[in-house]
């Protein structure tokens, strides 16, 4: 065979795999969402519960990216730049979320803060809701997503070495001082990288919330748990329609994604 | 004694880095470490940096023990191996770093940088950044850097090890007349000898995480104290049957002797001065090496090595020599001993 | 070979530093948040079963609904990542080697069921390979049923894994320099021949990791399978969707005992590929 067949075929065959598995899902969504018109599709992404979850997952996506990029960095420095027993051991148990199903994740805290968790008294006696409200879905979340911004930046940091920051530090300078100077500059894309995987994944999250939820309309549904009622109701256009938000949104996210992978690649060159 | 270090030990899990390490540094001297990779050189420059932090030992510095002060307040310059330059700031910027963090003014930071940028000859290149200069530039903006908050003591990791063949020499001899220009007290670490012969006031070999000896490159080179030294410095061979040589007679409890090149001279058998200092060999290869000749010699079964001037005879390969050895450092586990041929001494005036 | 052992001889003294600031305090924060948002919660599973006996735990994970469970999500799994396997180095393949228009966009779209909220996937899908949906209709005028069969499951799986594969495979192929292939070639070597010989060596461990990342998301994924697995016991039930009826039905013994086996099954998974992934890079290690 050709060298130029062969290439043919190969592309050939990749293509319509992307198609067939990627792109065809993409379209069913936008031409399901459409299909009876413009005026449906409204009703249905202005409606009253869809904006309700659409802020509730707006809520509990912002609150896991503030923690989980705190934490990543945190998590980052402590691995890369010092020397210490176990550290293999941590890097480990911080990748434990990456391992296990969303289902289990959300398990974990029906085990601490539901009727028969452990900390189940205490909330009842201060009258403090945790699972089946909001602060369980924000937990689930933060949960499922926890080792993606440190995933990102232990990598590249420990790329770089520390060398710029022992000289730094000989020089007396304080850590936030070589934190901003020094170490951020380098890091700033990958953090940047971490924190839309972070996004995407903390927007989408369904098995984890939906085992914490509840599914009370109106207060602890998210967007994806709305499209699921929805689509269960046999409302397809109108689940459909909101699913597309999150079409939009995720395509939004890929676009981000690609352009800070490029400018990740020009710093490394 | 400026700088000076009392038995230090430091371990990396099994690897003994610094083993019982101990030597004094006067003021002002240019001291080079020298020894192979894993020698445990660079441990020793860390420990006094502060980046690392001896397992036992003291560490004084002017008279001060600093062993519990921290590496910032230690007044030591560093410069790291690969220069560790700030690359998102531009060259002013790094030069300046260490003088920012003290809160120095901005017109005293604005004059020190231009004086030390002009000691480095780098002026016009302020706000580049360190990607867009050569290595040797990036040396001298790390030179800098670690000069501007006026330190008592300057290290240097490797200085010239990330440099082309070609630049380093240059640089050697800049750093050198700069450090003296400076008059700071300065240590480096390095793995090349010449450099180290070339550049240093004082050695102080290492191997194995031990001191094996200090002192001028002169002496270190003429009186090496250890087996190691004999061999390190030097393009030196080992033979084990010294004993035949002609000139001298195997030393009991010496096993082996070390023999450099610039001590074997080969002549034309007809030329030969010596003769019951010399014996005859065999040519078996020759080494063009630039500004000399490099002589492979079979000499009895041993093989030697030594050196030929350009100008000097012609010879072929397959050629009967008369082979004269002059030197050799005779070997044991511990202790060296140097014997000149015996047929020879006192009349020949040998300087080294 | 010598270069290789320069490489991998560890250098401790170039790692430990003392100078630089702030080990106290990023430790605690890490520790602390490491603790109250994973190890407790996860300690805290261990904790409800300590009130039933081992036979209750055995009872309830050998149950014959719930090992169908595993039977399905094991098979459907292993299926989807072994086709992932094949589209993934293929994929990487044309990414790193073609240029061919669209190529770019391909490669971002690679991404997609990472974006893609996985509800949106499944119900995208499930209508998709329905009786009317465009693809599900086509075969179901041959009598083929995709959604609610283990059909159905597979695909969402390949869905959801394949840019594991494709994401592991590509650096490797891209760091990979056209060098060896050339000198393979001028040697004489066929095409099938590099690839077997040269270049499947070299990406094997990163296929390995690839495998590994995308059967344990399979395994454990809910939302882009649930819609499609249609749930009839002993046929499409997938084992995260019994621990989510058993949690439903408050039989929390059930539900953490399942759990608890899902969790050990990933382990055993992640540290098996690391162990294969080890010999791998041992012998392409010991070869050059």
């Amino acid at each position: 065979m050709q060298a130029k067949t062969v290439e043919r075929t190969l592309i050939a065959i990749g293509v319509a795999f992307i198609a067939l598995m990627l792109i065809l899902p993409l379209v069913t969504i936008l031409v399901y969402a459409l299909r009876q018109g413009w005026e449906p599709f409204m009703d249905a992404i202005t409606n009253d519960y869809a904006i309700k979850a659409l802020n509730l997952t707006l809520l509990a996506t912002a609150i896991t990216l503030i923690v989980n990029t705190g934490f990543g960095l945190f998590a980052a420095w402590t691995i890369t730049k010092f020397r210490f027993r176990g550290k293999q051991v941590l890097t480990t148990l911080i990748d434990i979320p990456f391992s296990i199903s969303p289902i289990i994740a959300g398990l974990v805290f029906i085990m601490v803060f539901g009727r028969i968790g452990w900390a189940y008294p205490f909330l009842d006696a201060w009258d403090i809701k945790i699972v089946f409200a909001v602060p369980g879905i924000v937990l689930a979340t933060i949960f499922v997503t926890f080792p993606f911004v440190s995933r990102e930046l232990i990598p590249l940091m420990q790329a770089q070495g520390n060398e710029e920051e022992e000289a730094a530090a000989l020089m007396g300078a304080r850590w936030f001082h070589i934190f901003r100077k020094v170490t951020f500059p380098h890091i700033k894309w990958g953090l940047m990288y971490g924190v839309i995987l972070c996004t995407a994944r903390a927007l989408g999250e369904f098995g984890a919330v939906s085992v914490v939820s509840g599914h009370l309309r109106g207060k602890t549904n998210t967007l994806p748990l709305h499209v699921e009622i929805l689509f269960n109701e046999f409302r397809l256009t109108a689940a459909f329609s909101v699913a597309s938000i999150l079409v939009i949104i995720a395509i939004v996210i890929l676009i981000l994604r690609n352009i800070v992978e490029y400018k990740l690649k020009q710093e490394e060159s | 004694m400026y700088v000076e270090l009392k038995n230090l030990n430091k371990r990396f899990g099994n690897f003994q880095a610094s083993d019982n390490v101990g030597f004094g540094i006067e003021k002002g001297k240019l001291i080079g470490l020298l020894g192979p990779s894993g020698s445990g050189k660079t441990t020793i420059l860390r420990l006094i940096a502060g980046l690392e932090t001896p397992d036992s030992g003291d560490i004084f510095i002017d008279g001060q023990r600093v062993n519990d002060l921290p590496a910032a307040q230690r007044g030591i310059g560093f410069v790291f191996q690969n220069y560790a330059l700030f690359r998102y700031m531009t060259v002013f910027d790094n030069i300046a770093f260490g003088l920012t963090v003290q809160k120095k003014d901005k017109a005293f930071i604005q004059n020190r940088v231009s004086e030390l940028i002009r000691l480095i000859g780098l002026e016009g290149l302020e706000k580049r950044r360190p990607h867009q200069l050569s290595g040797g530039q990036k040396q001298r903006v790390a030179f800098a850097r670690a000069l501007a908050p006026n330190p008592h003591l300057l290290l240097l990791d490797e200085p010239f090890a990330a440099i082309d063949a070609k630049v380093r020499k240059e640089l050697r001899t800049w750093l050198r007349e700069t450090i003296n220009k400076v008059g700071i007290t300065s240590i480096f670490v390095t793995h090349d000898q010449e450099e180290a012969v070339e550049v240093a006031d004082e050695i102080v070999i290492t191997n194995k995480g031990r001191v094996e000896q200090i002192g001028i490159p002169v002496d270190i080179y003429r009186n090496p104290q250890t087996p190691f030294a004999a061999g390190f410095i030097g393009e030196s061979i080992t033979l084990s049957g010294y004993g035949d040589l002609h000139g001298f007679e195997a030393v009991s409890g010496f096993d082996r002797a070390v023999l450099r090149p610039e001590f074997v001279r080969v002549t034309k058998p007809q030329k030969e001065i010596y003769p019951h200092a010399s014996q005859r060999g065999v040519i078996d290869e020759i080494f063009f090496r630039g500004s000399t000749l490099e002589l492979r010699v079979n000499l009895a079964g041993q093989r030697l090595t030594a050196y030929q001037p350009l100008d000097g005879d012609a010879f072929a390969v397959g050629e009967e020599v008369s082979v004269l050895i002059y030197r050799l450092y005779l070997c044991n586990e511990r202790d060296v001993l140097k014997v000149e041929n015996r047929s020879i001494q006192g009349e020949t005036a040998f300087f080294i | 070979m010598s270069a290789f052992a320069t490489l991998t001889l560890p250098k401790p003294w170039r790692r430990k530093n003392s100078v630089i600031p702030g080990f106290g305090l990023s430790m605690g924060v890490t520790l602390t948040l490491l603790s109250l948002i994973v190890l407790i919660p996860l300690a805290s599973v261990l904790l409800i079963l300590k009130n039933y006996s081992l036979a209750d735990f055995w009872r309830v994970i050998t149950d014959s609904q719930t090992v169908a469970t595993y039977r399905v999500s094991f098979t459907c799994a292993l299926i989807a990542t072994t086709v992932n396997v094949v589209f993934g180095v293929l994929l990487a393949w044309i990414l790193t080697r073609y240029r061919f228009p669209g190529r770019r966009i391909m490669d971002g779209l690679i991404e997609l069921p990472f974006a893609l909220p996985t509800a949106v996937a499944g119900i995208a899908l499930t209508t998709l390979y329905g009786t009317h949906g465009w693809i599900g209709s086509l075969f179901d005028k041959i009598d083929i049923k995709i959604s609610y069969t283990q059909i159905g499951i597979t695909l969402a799986m390949i869905f959801i894994g394949i840019p594991f594969v494709v994401r592991s495979i590509q650096p490797v192929l891209e760091k990979l320099d056209g060098q060896y292939e050339e000198a393979a070639a001028m040697l004489g070597a066929s095409r099938i021949r590099i690839f077997c010989r040269i270049i499947f060596p070299e990406i094997l461990p990163a296929t390995l990791a690839g495998f590994g990342l995308a059967f344990a998301r399979s395994i454990g994924e809910y939302g882009s399978v649930v819609f499609i697995a249609g749930n009839i016991p002993y046929q499409t039930q997938i084992t995260p969707l019994i621990i989510m009826l058993k949690l439903e039905n408050f039989d929390y013994l059930a539900a953490t005992s399942i759990a608890l086996v899902m969790i050990v099954f990933a382990f055993v998974v992640l540290f098996g590929i690391n162990i294969l992934q080890a010999k791998v890079l041992r012998i392409a290690g010991g070869a050059t």
